[in-house]
């Protein structure tokens, strides 16, 4: 498999996520924004950070960039996307996936282990998960907050479009385990052609026992099948 | 503009050293130069307070590689690998502006860092704020953990470790202490002494504005009712634009291009120049017509004194000014030719190739003024607290109003505020004696924290200086690492009184001994005087911050209670030293007395045996005893455990609040399991070293013999309710 890291000025979980890929035997290039073409790729990354330093809006800078039309066009080709936290937010200001993300709830910037769960595990990104399946996971946003109109919310449901959603330790899902304040607890979601996941927690950060856990590793194992 | 009494007043200079520029210049300086005799000379900068105190303390040892005088310290941690740290205060600022105050120590304390070469792997911070009820605390605390938060998320470099108080002493006068650890390689350190003639001095990173002008001469003085008047001395932090400078720095440094690279923090472009010649032994000629500016029609005056953030100097190689170029604008970044060096040993400062102003280098740097000023040994009381007077409380009671405090309460409110994952390498998050960090790609890893005791250091200030220091090397000690050396934030008030001059000599003596007798030398560090409002000064607080090694990483090892039913040892003798104690101040609100001794023969022996105990992998946990005495000590393993204790009334000791809350030094706590307390007991007995087996752990429930019995679920909701509540 190979895959292309985007880096924009202020991504800093580029190195991160680029370290759990080769981990995971993934052939992995890091793409510079300011380039105008994409080396061929099946699977790319836009890391977490603050690109462009998060100013305007979070992810809008990085959404107008050189390099965002050829992940663009990749995804219209049905080549796999995967935005994690800023990505995420860049994705959404794309267009390529739908909703918004808003401020915490809190107001505050969150870093902490949460739970999430495996909604729909029919798909590249999460086949290798269990249907329901527990995991605990880091985030660290201060936009992290899921929000869409409410025909979405029905195409999320009725096509099994959300990926993982907050939930407690026993996989309960409710407001005491939404961290942020998200729309029924989305942590993240597919597009209707499930080629493209965006997700606010950062699994490249469970790849390691010793750091960590190791509940990330088969996100990245999924998409190698 | 004529250079009347009240112009010399207006930048800090007394008249005497008004009359020294005078007669080093043969003639009376303009105001860009008073300007920058100004900056120069000002405490913040020249250190002539605190020099010739300094000068005491132990700087070198076999893993020095670069001591204090340097932008941070350097130390070898084996292989090619070197360790490169350094605290500062940004306590003036973030009084004035928290949140910008505070954001910029963290910026400026990262800069201090990759300028020497070094990727920063962790942030620490020590923060001090007044009373929880002063009106200002809430918003202080609000701004400054939004700031350090807010600049150290965005660059993507984890905050893991750290230290709140709240004490009424900084009701008018907040303390931020930001501090910075780099990893590099040993042969690839970069220093600020330019050499050669004729080199291009090259500006790069973000345009210089009017914010920050004298900065470092208000960081000089105390604050009276008018401090809010100050905020444009503040600067404005762009975390982004750090970002990028620091690729752009580390990007550079990969090959020979640079000789020498120097920040541009307090008194920006001035000291940054003069620091890079002086210490060259060089002049340095300055176009200031081309130094990139944000703002119209800025003067030279401006452009000297401002600082504004996100700034570097370097000297480059001939020919390499192309390939510089090249990747500074790769990054967005501003890169300008500025100047060069000569062989005037002077600061020239052009406009235009019309001279502005010239004063001979040494005038700023060694000749800087320094002073032996007067100070008076600290009275030390001699009230004795008189134990049975003290109204009686249940020790249960005595527990929860302890960990319900502000002080005492669990940190989460502030921790999860900071990114601490990010770059992947963060073992041990905060939270716990210390923080670990991984060295990227290796077997080995450090760890890090951040100390500091107010009231001891007011009580006592030599054994204040002196305990600080061993407390920290305790917390290096029981996550398993070697400390190897620290970094001091020396924050006192005002230095021309005798009694605060006192304070500072007596605390640097105590620090120099315990750094002496543990071989624990200091690399870097910083000092902040004047701290106070209306001649109302801070109690001395020294910030240790201490970095030690683990050689090989298997398990980080913390605090909390692993198992059930296995032995809880305290390695040292409890004495029951109540003075000065958590237990009378928050229980009792009776700050009175001596502060515990230090005997620093057992401090060493008690640590080197239980490093070795834990390298040996013989205990599941491990916290050492500090403030709040062997109590809160074990409610701090237990609560987020699955296990409590079950603790057997001592046979020593009769009075049991003297026991459990007594802060007697050199204390660890183990948590051993049954089938290891042999091996245990026999390094300690063969080493002679003090150990009680003082009882179990034991599922859910904190007991104490037919003393207390209490849920640990409880006692966890407890500490979790102030800053929720606050």
């Amino acid at each position: 498999m190979k895959s292309s890291v985007i880096v924009f000025p202020g991504s800093n979980c580029d190195r991160d996520i680029a370290i759990a890929l080769e981990k995971m035997q993934f052939k992995n290039q890091m793409v510079w924004h300011k380039e105008t073409k994409l080396p061929k790729s099946d699977l790319i990354v836009v890391p977490g950070g603050f690109s462009y330093g998060d100013y305007l809006r979070s992810g809008a800078i990085a959404g107008k960039s050189l390099i965002i039309n050829e992940v663009i066009k990749a995804a219209n080709e049905g080549c796999l996307i995967l935005g994690i936290c800023n990505g995420f937010q860049i994705l959404t200001e794309t267009g390529l996936l739908k909703g918004i993300l808003l401020r915490n709830k809190n107001l505050k910037f969150i870093n902490e282990d949460i739970n999430i769960k495996v909604i729909n595990n029919n798909t590249k990104f999460s086949n290798k998960y269990k249907e329901n399946q527990v995991l605990k996971i880091n985030i660290a946003h201060n936009e992290g907050s899921y929000f869409t109109n409410s025909d979405h919310m029905k195409e999320l449901k009725n096509e099994n479009l959300i990926a993982f959603k907050y939930c407690d330790k026993n996989g309960n899902i409710n407001e005491n385990s939404n961290p942020n304040g998200s729309l029924e607890n989305i942590a993240g979601i597919f597009n209707s052609k499930k080629n493209i996941l965006g997700m606010m927690p950062h699994p490249e950060r469970m790849t390691d026992k010793l750091i960590s856990n190791t509940d990330g590793v088969n996100l990245f194992s999924s998409l190698l099948k | 503009m004529k250079i009347t009494n009240k112009v010399i007043e207006q930048h800090g200079l007394k008249p005497e050293e008004y009359s020294n520029i005078k007669k080093i210049l043969k003639r009376e300086p303009n105001l860009l130069e008073l300007g920058i005799f100004s900056a120069m000379w000002n405490e913040h900068c020249s250190y002539k307070s605190s020099r010739k105190h300094l000068k005491n303390l132990p700087t070198t040892g076999k893993q020095v590689i670069q001591g204090p005088g340097e932008n941070a310290g350097v130390v070898d941690i084996g292989d090619d690998d070197a360790i490169v740290f350094k605290i500062e205060s940004h306590n003036h600022p973030s009084f004035i502006e928290p949140y910008q105050g505070a954001a910029t120590g963290v910026g400026g304390i990262l800069r201090d860092v990759f300028t020497m070469g070094a990727r920063p792997i962790a942030l620490l911070n020590s923060i001090h704020f007044g009373s929880p009820d002063h009106f200002k605390t809430k918003s202080l605390l609000n701004g400054v953990v939004s700031g350090i938060g807010g600049y150290g998320n965005c660059i993507g470099i984890p905050t893991v470790a750290g230290e709140t108080k709240f004490n009424k002493t900084y009701n008018e006068n907040i303390l931020v202490n930001a501090m910075a650890v780099g990893h590099a390689k040993k042969n690839k350190i970069f220093y600020s002494k330019a050499k050669g003639l004729n080199k291009s001095v090259v500006y790069v990173g973000s345009k210089t504005g009017r914010d920050g002008i004298h900065g470092a001469s208000m960081a000089s003085a105390e604050f009276d009712d008018n401090s809010e008047e100050k905020k444009p001395t503040v600067q404005v932090g762009d975390p982004f634009t750090e970002k990028l400078l620091m690729e752009a720095c580390l990007e550079l440094m990969k090959d020979n291009s640079i000789i020498s690279i120097q920040d541009m923090g307090a008194a920006g472009l001035t000291s940054s120049s003069v620091e890079m010649a002086s210490k060259g032994e060089l002049g340095i000629e300055l176009h200031l017509d081309k130094v990139p500016c944000r703002e119209e029609n800025m003067t030279p005056y401006e452009m000297m004194l401002s600082e504004s953030q996100e700034r570097m100097l370097i000297i480059l190689e001939d020919g390499k000014e192309n390939h510089a170029k090249k990747i500074f604008k790769k990054w967005d970044l501003d890169f300008v030719i500025i100047g060069k060096t000569t062989d005037t040993n002077k600061l020239t400062l052009k406009y235009n190739d019309e001279i502005q102003g010239e004063i001979p280098l040494d005038a700023l740097a060694s000749k800087a003024p320094v002073y032996d000023r007067k100070w008076i040994k600290k009275k030390i009381t001699k009230n004795k607290i008189d134990f049975k007077k003290i109204k009686k409380i249940k020790i249960e009671d005595a527990l929860i109003k302890i960990l319900s405090s502000a002080n005492h309460s669990n940190k989460k409110w502030i921790t999860s505020q900071y990114d601490q994952m990010v770059m992947c390498d963060t073992a041990q998050r905060s939270g716990s004696d210390a923080a670990i960090i991984r060295i990227h790609n290796k077997e080995k890893a450090i760890a890090v924290t951040v100390d500091s005791s107010t009231n001891y250091c007011k009580a006592h200030p030599l054994t204040g200086g002196k305990q600080i220091v061993c407390e920290n090397w305790r917390n290096l000690i029981s996550v398993g690492a070697q400390p190897i050396a620290i970094t001091n934030c020396l924050n006192f008030g005002n230095p021309e009184d005798p009694k605060i001059m006192g304070e500072f000599a007596e605390c640097l003596i105590g620090i120099k001994e315990s750094c002496e007798f543990l071989n624990y030398p200091v690399v870097s560090g910083n000092v902040s005087f004047y701290n106070g409002t209306n001649k109302k000064n801070i109690s001395p607080t020294p910030v240790i911050g201490g970095v030690g090694l683990i050689q090989k990483l298997k398990k980080p090892i913390d605090h909390k209670f692993k198992k059930n039913n296995s032995f809880i040892i305290v390695v040292g003798k409890t004495f029951g030293h109540i003075e000065q104690s958590v237990f009378l101040e928050e229980v009792h609100s009776i700050i009175d007395g001596q502060p515990p001794e230090i005997n620093l023969i057992n401090e060493k022996n008690n640590g080197e045996n239980v490093l070795e105990i834990i390298k040996k992998n013989l205990v599941n946990a491990v916290h050492d005893v500090s403030s709040g005495g062997l109590i809160l000590a074990l409610a701090e393993m237990s609560m987020g455990s699955e296990y409590g204790v079950k603790i057997n009334k001592p046979k020593h000791l009769t009075n049991l609040l003297k026991y459990f809350f007594g802060e007697d030094q050199g204390r660890y706590i183990l948590e051993i399991d049954k089938n290891n307390l042999e091996k245990v007991e026999k390094i300690l007995k063969n080493n002679n070293i003090f150990y009680e087996n003082i009882g179990l752990t034991q599922k859910e429930y904190f007991e104490i013999e037919k003393e207390m019995r209490i849920d640990i679920k409880e006692l966890y909701k407890i500490n979790n309710q102030w800053y929720n509540n606050y």
